[in-house]
């Protein structure tokens, strides 16, 4: 016989509202208030899951969050949730579950023949057995067969959010102590928060309670994280915490501990009394303490068929034991159960008794090996444990700031953990990852006698359910097997999450689009209607603007090209802005640059770098002097943010001076109109300032009004042509932007993106900090090295320039390299050393347009002094011939920037 | 997760803060030796128990501040302002 609904009783469920639901295809029906567990046991379902490595047939054990074995899989629409323990889950109407961990079914499972071979998936059978010739041979075969449920396909559907609670006292737990705590709190006047994994909590005045919420972990300072069910995540901030968590029941091990109908003798319990189902017609209890007895007796007393309880314990409360036989229970004293029996469900127990063996029939056995305390979330933060003798287990013991330990009384229990004479190889410790006694003693055989050690070894505890029923006798068996005083190895450390939780509930908010904020520039819309194609480079800009059915590799040519014959539009509005401002402004400057920016004079610019204290460069970019005191940064847009924090460190903990920071990058936004016609757009918008070469120089900075509105211009170029970066209040890019495109419209104007701009600056051999640089390039490698020897005093990095390996002759220095074939080298393909290894790579490399053949810039060992040396680059299985060349591969005279 | 007292802006989550390394590591003078200098960029203190460390209010007022911090508990042990000497 299987399990059934009792005609009455049940405090949770409600008879008169049936529920459907499916398991693994077939249909059944369920009442009101059910979880999935207790209708599959009042439906007669006992087979739910196979066993993770032996699939071995295996039935619901715990009413809890301590169930091991009921793993299955939700079926919901789209969304498909693995490992959801079945005890933990209200039932719904249309719930569809599945079994996991079987093929092609349930009960005719093909790996169930691991079960017939488990002289060969002993502890540690992976290190053993996949060891010759290579263990990646049986890679594909390993991952197969590894894993528990089903990893969805779709993304998940699911929906999360996540919520910041703050309160005076969080209370976890809401059984008897846990609601006293919190209504005395709340008295106090406290702000009291109450959470508990179930419903139906009683409301109690001034106090917030979160229901079906389960604490994940607790962190520093009273941080812990809860979910509620599994949708929403609560960030938690308490002053205290209160952890009311209760005690978790353990098993004991005997042959064949783990047919389905051996249940946890208080699960027996909770289903009989919340949901009036009984898990078989005729039950035997093995249990080595009291509240074990009355399990029995309670369920005895609802109507359940119990016929005998088996008791390690020579004698018990003859009120106990009154009660019992009042109910027909027989009762076996200084007995065990040596083994079960049964073909995928217990069918009968052999019982060990002072006089000898003796079989008993039965469809169910409840098992109490002792109870615990549930202190995973104590020991989480930071609490010790001690053992407890009385109840053997380890309570908790010393003291945690911000944690109160208020569980219960310690309950005591007859010391068993194993039942020798059995056959350890089926005695379970821990049934979710099928881990034996014997294992257990194999570990410690083969000297894995730490408790860590031994759950690597064994994989004890490492299941979804965190070793809740397997921890603590594994620990003891180890001890107990080693010769070590009981309770001198404590459990395995135990980590969040509490319960089995969802990735995506961990990200909650931070999914998806809101992963991080798209930044769009000030001129976005301009773009779009100009037809760009967007990039995510921090910021969304414009990688080319196609025409017709041009790709993105053919505009970006075609932009390159209308640059060096016309002119060209581009959009440079995240280029960083940095203001650095007061007396001693240039003074602090000349200690963050390799260069000397006290020596320049106002309305002018110059081109600089940024080292670490390593010496490697950091970022290059330019920096103009607008007044005697006043400085404008442009690092480069990936590192504006980081160059803003550097000055900041370096002001406020290393050279505390008269100089304000201010990052205005946002505030403004940059056009830059670059090619041989630049001067002659701008000159069409009526400039408030004479743009000749003789008042307006390369590399120098304007302020004034260009087409009515107030701009500042800075000449610098990028692109190796006359250029001008026009910089507008943010709020007036797209006017900006459209009054310089029907300025340019005569001069044959077009927009240009990052890629035609790439392809502009590696012809010139202009670098790109990040791209042909690495974090061992330094001034020197790039050819800064005069510039250097120039300056007298210190700045960042200047110390790490005189090592000795800064000063080798091998170092990687940037060079150009040309494809003696034309074409187009690859990016990050090797330059072969004469000793057959990597003597450098190629960083950067495009076609280009204006010199017919593709260009290219690398960092190649001694690169500067190998000039017109022929090398072999190796990318990917292919090989090309490339000359080392000057870097700057057009207008080596730089005669462009002032046509 | 920590709760860190800015000295401007009191107490806040942990989050709001970023991590700076260990404090008082004096910068050496140019002049000095290779091993001062690896001593400056690599060596660091890896105390279990009190630790000084520099932090900053980066998603706040953008102070940067000393702390010591118990590395076994994470109790914040005292806060105080840059150049001062660790208490």
């Amino acid at each position: 016989m299987t399990g059934y609904r009792l005609s009455h009783g049940g405090g949770r469920i409600d008879r008169g509202q049936s529920i459907d639901f499916s398991f693994n295809g077939k249909r059944y029906a369920g009442l009101a208030g059910d979880t999935l567990a207790s209708a599959l046991l009042a439906n007669g379902v006992q087979l739910v899951g196979r066993s993770f490595k032996l699939h071995r047939p295996r039935g619901i054990v715990g009413a809890g969050c301590e169930e091991t074995n009921a793993l299955v899989q939700l079926e919901h629409g789209l969304s498909s949730i693995p490992n959801v323990q079945a005890t933990m889950i209200a039932l719904e109407e249309g719930l569809v579950a599945r079994s996991i961990n079987a093929w092609p079914s349930l009960t005719w499972d093909i790996a169930g023949v691991n079960d017939r071979l488990r002289g060969l998936f002993s502890a540690g059978f992976y290190y053993k057995t996949f060891m010759w010739p290579d263990w990646h041979w049986f890679e594909w075969l390993i991952r197969r067969a590894a894993g528990l449920g089903k990893v969805p396909v779709v993304p998940d559907p699911q929906r999360y959010e996540a919520r910041h609670v703050e309160c005076d006292l969080l209370v976890i737990g809401g059984g008897r102590r846990g609601l006293a705590a919190a209504a005395q709190a709340a008295r106090d006047g406290k702000s009291v928060l109450l959470v508990d994994l179930d419903q139906g909590l009683p409301s109690l005045e001034g106090v917030r309670t979160f229901e079906k919420t389960a604490a994940l972990g607790i962190w520093d300072h009273g941080f812990v994280l809860a979910a509620s069910e599994g949708r929403v995540l609560h960030r938690i901030r308490a002053e205290q915490i209160i952890l009311a968590t209760g005690k978790q029941e353990r098993g004991i091990a005997f042959a064949n501990n783990d047919l389905p109908g051996i249940m946890l003798a208080g699960a027996i319990g909770r289903y009989v009394a919340d949901y009036a189902v009984a898990p078989g017609r005729s039950g035997i209890f093995f249990v080595n303490n009291d509240l074990g007895w009355r399990s029995a007796i309670e369920a005895a007393q609802c109507g359940v068929g119990v016929r005998a309880i088996v008791d390690p314990r020579p004698q018990v409360l003859p009120e106990l034991a009154d009660r019992a036989r009042a109910h027909g229970i027989d009762l076996f004293f200084s007995s065990l159960v040596q083994s079960a029996h049964g073909r995928g469900r217990v069918t009968g127990v052999t019982i060990e008794k002072p006089d000898g063996l003796s079989r008993l029939a039965c469809d169910f056995v409840g098992v109490s090996g002792g109870w615990n305390p549930a202190s995973q979330l104590w020991t989480m933060a930071g609490g010790q444990t001690k053992f407890n003798e009385r109840s053997q287990s380890f309570q908790p013991d010393g003291l945690v700031a911000n944690v109160e330990w208020a569980g219960p009384e310690p309950i005591e229990a007859e010391p068993i953990w194993t039942v020798h004479g059995g056959d350890e190889k089926t005695m379970f410790v821990d049934f979710q990852t099928d881990v034996t006694v014997a294992d257990i003693k194999l570990a410690a055989r083969e000297n894995y006698r730490s408790v860590e050690h031994l759950k690597r070894y064994t994989v004890l505890g490492m299941g979804v359910d965190q070793g809740k029923l397997s921890s603590v006798p594994g620990a003891m068996i180890l001890a107990e097997t080693i010769g070590a005083k009981p309770g001198t190895l404590s459990a395995s450390k135990v980590r969040p999450p509490f319960v089995p939780t969802a990735f995506g509930l961990i990200g909650a908010d931070l999914r998806g689009e809101r992963f991080r904020p798209r930044r769009y520039l000030p001129a976005h819309e301009w773009h779009v209607r100009e037809g760009a194609v967007f990039e995510d480079f921090g910021w969304e800009r414009p990688a080319a603007y196609p025409v017709g059915r041009e790709d993105i590799q053919a505009a970006a040519e075609r932009e390159a090209a209308a640059v060096r014959s016309g002119v060209g539009l581009f959009d440079g509005s995240p280029l960083g802005k940095i203001l650095v401002a007061g007396p001693e402004a240039a003074a602090f400057l000349d200690r963050v640059y390799v260069g000397t920016p006290s020596t320049l004079k106002p309305g002018r610019i110059r081109y600089g770098l940024v080292l670490n204290e390593n010496g490697t460069i950091l970022d290059d970019g330019v920096y103009a002097r607008l007044q005697d005191g006043s400085f404008l940064l442009s690092p480069s847009s990936a590192f504006a943010d980081r160059m803003v924090r550097l000055l900041e460190d370096l002001l406020q903990c290393e050279w505390p001076m008269d100089v304000v920071v201010q990052d205005v990058t946002e505030q403004y936004a940059v056009w830059t109109v670059a090619g041989p016609n630049a001067r002659n757009v701008l000159e069409a918008l009526q400039p408030s300032f004479d743009l000749s070469s003789e008042r307006f120089p390369h590399l120098s900075v304007r302020e004034g009004k260009l087409d009515g509105s107030e701009v500042r211009i800075q000449r610098v170029s990028f692109s190796g042509e006359l250029s001008y970066e026009i910089q507008v209040p943010a709020g007036q890019a797209v006017q900006m932007g459209d009054a310089l495109m029907a300025a340019g419209k005569p001069y044959g104007l077009v927009p240009y993106g990052i890629e035609a701009l790439e392809i502009l600056r590696i012809e010139k051999g202009y670098i790109h900090v990040g791209t042909d640089t690495d974090s061992e390039t330094q001034p020197g490698d790039i050819g800064f090295g005069g510039a250097i020897a120039k300056k007298q005093s210190d700045f960042l990095g200047r110390r790490a320039l005189t090592r000795r390996s800064s000063l080798s002759p091998n170092r990687k220095l940037l060079v150009g390299l040309t494809s003696l074939c034309g074409g187009i080298l690859p990016v990050g393909g090797h330059v072969r050393a004469p000793s057959g290894q990597s003597g450098g790579f190629v960083t950067s490399s495009q076609f280009s347009p204006v010199l017919g053949r593709g260009v290219a810039l690398g960092l190649v060992e001694q690169g500067q002094r190998r000039l017109g040396e022929i090398v072999e680059i190796v990318s990917l299985g292919k090989r090309w011939q490339a000359r080392i060349s000057e870097t700057v591969a057009y207008d080596r005279e730089g005669g462009r920037l002032d046509t | 997760m920590m709760r860190i007292a800015c000295p401007n802006c009191g107490l806040r989550d942990e989050r709001e803060f970023a991590y700076g390394g260990e404090a008082h590591i004096d910068r050496p003078e140019l002049d000095c030796d290779d091993q001062a200098w690896e001593e400056y960029l690599f060596l660091r203190a890896n105390p279990k128990g009190e630790h000084a460390e520099r932090w900053v209010h980066v998603h706040g007022c953008g102070v940067w501040f000393n702390l010591i911090r118990h590395t076994e508990t994470h109790e914040v042990v005292a806060v105080y302002v840059m150049g001062v000497a660790r208490p």
